[in-house]
């Protein structure tokens, strides 16, 4: 029996939907659209499906106005994002993406809070041999963006290597069987045949998704505590392995999890994921299948803004999707077991695994690999890939590990590190290896103010702040990002600043440091100096009157300077 | 005879002394002359007026009046102007005067001509203009008739700061004696400062043919060529300052060209312009450069010279008068006249070492490299070039925007014995001209370079570069004008993102349906180099289909390069597309030239 709560809101489609529905699977007129010389950029509808395909049309905002006096089109170019489940890629792997940027690229790389690769700054014409060339090393971009499955992210704590490898396949069996199965992108990317005959029948091309794929994104991630490095609550679906006695035996089931929001609209929130049941490793496909199939089908497909499954779950009701859950399932979720999170941060440096294998977990600032000033970060990087016999990490804070290091490989390694001075200390003091920062300004086109750029500049003035009140080595995590879209997980730093305008920032306080708890807005709108002014004070309070081993997110709601969010929903409160 | 007075007839007391005087004294032949003369030039020269009474009919019939064919050959309009000018000159004589371009003439009538005049530039490594490629390729080749009876003059176009200085009008002069044919006058060989040299030929060449005319020569009512519109007052020889409207550099951050938009004010002039047409600027020396010069030569920029009529100060001579950026070989050949430096006259005598001498050089090489000068600051200018205009195809269309002129200039620089070395018109515009400022200015009109008169006539337009200066120009007037043929435009550079010239314009345009095709070639973005002849190739088929619908062909740009791998791709196409033979296909082209129908502005 249905349950009559059953329902996705009424209004008429967006127009995303309709361009979904006119799409044939995915492919809109992109095919076309990409050979014309005339423009850079694509027509809007096509890069909409274009995100599906793992890149979308941006420009180089720096640019816009002085192009448009000189006659010239915005300077588009791609983002061409990866799939790379778990963040883990092989040392040809890296060779093969440094190369791309450098080529086809702007020369940098992104690795993203999502644990995976960005490329910036591709040219349309380059978009097909760029995608080629990532096809060649065994990889793709498929439904790194659109209103699919995103990237499916796993622990990468090195410390938990005993399980890391079980977990890791389990998420990249779920970003695989979850792909979208149109052959639109071995089509357009990859000169595939199409298929003649009978044309295509919806539940056949698409059995889970159907012609017009989900709503809005879809965000799947395992955690494994005591580490929460990739921040499970912020997750529409969140499995959190439990070991006992060093032996995986199943996960915690956590939905409703997002950190997008627009400002001064309050029936918008970020909202943390919450347990609702522990199932066995076997059933983790089905579980995100089910979940997934109740989003497709009762997701505001009217309004985008309230889209993302967290709004279909406060909607319907936290016990109905259990329910509607349980009714697709056909079985019943066990009780979720007991865990514990001390950190959504990494930890940094040399670690010995289980296996004996070792770990060098690197800060990377805003997750930017480039050859800066006096710091060849991404030649470093090349050479290490080189000559390393392991694998690559990405972290979901923006960092790398470098992984599976043998003894008699450790050296080669650590004279390469000392190289290029990639663990100086000015780079790395605790408020900057906790930072993150979204790109924003100038390739996004949704950035209200700065952030990549920006962090680094203000995290200097605040690390002087830390330094005279002694909390030089105090780990507080700092995120900013250019929009409350949230890729920075702002609502989850212990401080985060929202991009308003140009040099303003709304400034958020209280997030947990294990990233259990929301931030709330303390002060809106500010610059710099006023960002600064606040911390001057706030800053030396905690160093004189935190409590012993406590967190300065908690601190802030203790001394009574931000009230606690308790709930998504009492976020703008 | 009626005694003329100040009340019977409109003169004034001076003038009916002196005609009073005159008329007397006149033979009827004479008389008769005079009153034929004075008709002819009222007929030509008022246009409004009412019909001119009818002449009254001689007492005896004079000798066959004497007919002047002059034929030009022109790139940029100089040799047209100057041709249709000397007509003038000739018909107010009373000569029976043809003023045609060499490609409307039929070859076949040159026997016919009496008496020619060639007025003829020459191009890049002594080449024809398109023009009088054909009929250069007649005279000189063998089904060129004998010549008798037959006098002709040449008056020659260059730049004699390239080797073959005047090359085509050498060689229709030498060609034209070969054939038989006697002098009028010996040919003038103009350098870029051609008014003077021009008008002394046209003086000699009247004088020539007085001399060798029947007994009297009669005065000619033949029809003058069509009325021409109202000529602004301002012209080469009286340039307008016209303000700076708008200097922008059309090349996004990062390239390695730099392409200015020039938007200049025409108001108050008078001046207008179709589309085709070029603008002539008049520009300054890089006053870095000046003063470098000074410099060198210990010169007070301050001493007063005389320049022509005027007097000024040196400094403003060298920045506006004079050339300074190129040698040429007759100023070397002066400037050895000046010094005793021994090394310098063995370079003036030594044709080969002085090619290879001028060749990227300037002024301050030269005196720096032969010191020492002991020739006074006014006797050194005298040696030197009078400061010639830059002509740029205009990018704009008059009906579009009235008043205004706009440019397309790319910004020249480049490292030459150890210096940079500067475009001294294209860097006044990128590094010195502001909004506000003024430039001297006059419109060249260039015939050869038009768009159909019909405006459903197809048009396929190249222009890489800022050769596409022109062909904004021609969608600016199409759009106003509302023409309806399909028009179709090659565009190449070396970038995309940062060279894509007018780029926005060009996708509105295609948006709104007035241009209805644009293929553009980036040489820079790929492995492999691609240009606009490589974009035509793979659209053979349908830029034939074009040609035989009857589609014109213009193209606009390098020549060196550019406009000849355009040519020999045109006739590729129109061989394979066509199933013609090589010499087919040739000769289809041609005849598309011949009917106005390939038509290039090319430098």
């Amino acid at each position: 029996m249905v349950n009559p709560k059953l329902k996705a809101p009424d209004g008429p489609p967006s127009d995303v939907e309709g361009i979904k529905d006119r799409s044939n699977f995915l492919r809109g007129t992109l095919a076309e659209v990409m050979e014309d010389r005339i423009s850079a950029g694509i027509p809007e509808d096509d890069n909409r499906l274009m995100k599906h395909h793992g890149s979308y049309l941006q420009d180089d905002r720096d640019l816009r106005n002085e192009r448009q006096k000189q006659k010239l089109e915005p300077a588009y170019q791609f983002m061409l994002r990866l799939r790379l489940p778990g963040g883990v890629a092989t040392p040809e792997q890296w060779l093969v993406v440094d190369d791309l940027a450098e080529k086809y690229g702007n020369g940098t790389l992104k690795l993203t809070t999502r644990q995976t690769f960005q490329m910036h700054g591709i040219l349309k014409w380059n978009m097909k041999k760029t995608i080629q060339a990532i096809h060649s090393t065994m990889l793709d971009t498929i439904a790194a963006c659109g209103d699919v499955n995103r990237n499916v992210m796993c622990i990468s704590n090195p410390d938990q290597s005993e399980i890391h490898e079980e977990v890791y396949e389990l998420a990249k069996m779920l970003s695989d069987d979850l792909l979208p199965r149109t052959r639109a992108y071995h089509e357009i990317w990859l000169d595939e045949e199409k298929v003649a005959g009978s044309p295509e029948v919806d539940e056949e091309t698409e059995p889970m998704y159907g012609p017009l794929y989900l709503p809005r994104k879809f965000k799947i991630g395992i955690a494994v505590p005591p580490s929460n490095d990739i921040d499970i609550f912020s997750q529409d679906l969140g499995f959190i392995a439990i070991v006992e006695d060093g032996k995986l035996i199943g996960f915690n089931v956590a939905i409703g999890g997002g950190m997008g929001f627009s400002h001064g609209d309050k029936a918008t929130y970020p909202q943390l994921s919450k347990v609702i049941g522990f199932v066995t490793p076997d059933k983790i496909y089905e579980v995100a299948e089910k979940t997934i199939t109740i989003q497709r089908d009762y997701g505001n497909r009217s309004v985008r803004k309230n889209a993302r499954f967290k709004y279909t779950v406060d909607r319907l009701g936290l016990e109905t999707v259990i329910e509607e859950l349980e009714n697709r399932l056909g079985w019943k979720l066990e009780e979720a077991r007991g865990f514990k999170f001390d950190s959504n941060g990494d930890r940094y440096g040399w670690v010995k695994g289980i296996r004996g294998k070792w770990h060098f977990t690197m800060f990377i600032e805003g997750g930017r690999v480039a050859d800066f000033d006096g710091y060849n970060l991404k030649t470093a990087l090349r050479e290490i890939a080189r000559v390393h016999k392991g694998d690559f990490r990405l972290t979901a804070n923006q960092n790398l590990i470098i992984g599976n290091v043998a003894d008699e490989d450790k050296a080669a390694i650590e004279s390469l590190i000392e190289k290029y001075g990639l663990t100086d200390g000015s780079r790395y003091s605790a408020l900057r290896r906790g930072s993150m920062a979204c790109v924003a300004l100038p390739t996004c086109g949704l950035a209200m103010a700065e952030a990549e750029r920006y962090l680094p500049g203000l995290i200097d003035k605040i690390d002087e702040i830390a330094d005279e009140a002694g909390l030089r080595n105090e780990e507080i995590t700092i995120r900013m990002t250019g929009c409350p879209n949230g890729c920075a997980r702002h609502a989850l730093g212990e401080i985060g600043f929202i991009g308003k305008a140009v040099g303003k920032y709304n400034m958020y306080l209280g997030a947990a440091f294990d990233g259990s708890r929301l931030s709330k807005m303390y002060r809106e709108n500010i610059g710099e100096e006023e960002i600064l002014n606040e911390l001057r004070v706030i800053l030396p309070r905690y160093a004189r009157e935190r409590l012993d081993g406590e967190h300065f997110g908690d601190f802030v709601i203790r001394a009574g300077i931000i009230e606690a969010t308790t709930d998504g929903t009492n976020f703008h409160d | 005879m009626l005694q003329l007075q100040v009340m019977n007839s409109p003169f004034n007391e001076e003038q009916t002394e002196l005609l009073n005087r005159l008329l007397p004294t006149l033979t009827e032949t004479q008389s008769l002359w005079l009153s034929g003369y004075l008709a002819a030039v009222q007929s030509s020269t008022l246009q409004a007026a009412p019909a001119v009474e009818e002449r009254p009919a001689p007492a005896s019939v004079p000798s066959i009046p004497k007919e002047v064919t002059i034929l030009f050959g022109s790139q940029t309009g100089n040799a047209q102007n100057l041709a249709k000018k000397a007509g003038k000159s000739l018909e107010e004589k009373g000569f029976q005067v043809i003023v045609s371009s060499m490609s409307d003439f039929k070859p076949n009538n040159l026997k016919k001509v009496k008496n020619l005049l060639i007025v003829v530039s020459t191009h890049g490594e002594g080449d024809p203009p398109d023009n009088a490629l054909t009929f250069h390729e007649f005279v000189h080749g063998k089904r060129a008739p004998k010549l008798e009876d037959f006098r002709f003059s040449v008056l020659a176009l260059g730049d004699s700061s390239y080797e073959f200085f005047c090359q085509t009008g050498k060689d229709f002069d030498k060609r034209l004696e070969e054939l038989g044919g006697t002098r009028i006058t010996p040919r003038v060989d103009c350098d870029l400062d051609f008014d003077e040299p021009a008008a002394q030929w046209v003086e000699a060449v009247l004088s020539g043919l007085s001399e060798g005319a029947s007994s009297s020569q009669s005065p000619s009512t033949a029809s003058v060529s069509a009325a021409a519109p109202a000529e602004s007052v301002y012209s080469r020889s009286n340039p307008f300052r016209a303000e700076i409207l708008e200097n922008i550099n059309l090349n996004g951050r990062g390239s390695n060209k730099e392409t200015r938009h020039l938007e200049i004010s025409l108001e108050g002039s008078g001046l207008t312009y179709q589309p085709g047409d070029s603008l002539g600027v008049y520009p300054e020396n890089d006053p870095e450069l000046v003063d470098l010069l000074l410099a060198e030569m210990n010169w007070d920029p301050e001493e007063a010279v005389r320049v022509k009529e005027e007097t000024v100060t040196l400094k403003e001579a060298l920045t506006s008068h004079f050339e300074i950026t190129v040698l040429t070989k007759p100023l070397v050949e002066k400037a050895a006249k000046l010094s005793g430096n021994e090394e310098l006259h063995q370079l003036a005598s030594d044709s080969a070492q002085m090619k290879s001498y001028i060749d990227g050089r300037d002024l301050i090489d030269l005196v720096r490299d032969f010191k020492p000068w002991n020739s006074t600051a006014q006797e050194f200018i005298a040696i030197l070039r009078k400061m010639p205009a830059r002509l740029y195809s205009i990018s704009s269309s008059f009906e579009a925007n009235p008043d205004e002129v706009h440019l397309t200039i790319g910004a020249v620089r480049y490292d030459a014995h150890g210096r940079e070395r500067k475009g001294v018109c294209s860097i006044l515009c990128a590094e010195r001209l502001q909004p506000g400022d003024t430039l001297p200015v006059f419109i060249q009109h260039n015939e050869n370079f038009k768009p159909p008169e019909n405006p459903d006539t197809p048009i396929i337009m190249v222009g890489p570069g800022t050769g596409i200066a022109p062909f904004r120009s021609f969608m600016q007037e199409r759009e106003e004008s509302g023409a309806e043929g399909k028009s179709w435009l090659f565009f190449g550079d070396q970038h995309f993102v940062t060279d894509f010239l007018y780029q926005t314009e060009w996708q509105r345009w295609l948006k709104d349906g007035v241009l209805s095709k644009m293929d553009v070639a980036f040489s820079r973005d790929g492995d492999e180099k691609v240009y606009v002849q490589h974009r035509m190739q793979e659209n053979s088929r349908e830029v034939f289909e074009w040609l035989e619908q009857g589609a014109a062909v213009y193209i606009c740009g390098d020549e060196k390069h550019m406009a000849h791998d355009v040519h020999n791709t045109l006739i590729d196409i129109i061989e394979k597309e066509g199933g013609m033979s090589r010499e087919q296909a040739g000769e289809y082209l041609a005849d598309m030239q011949k009917n106005k129908r390939y038509q290039r502005d090319v430098y």
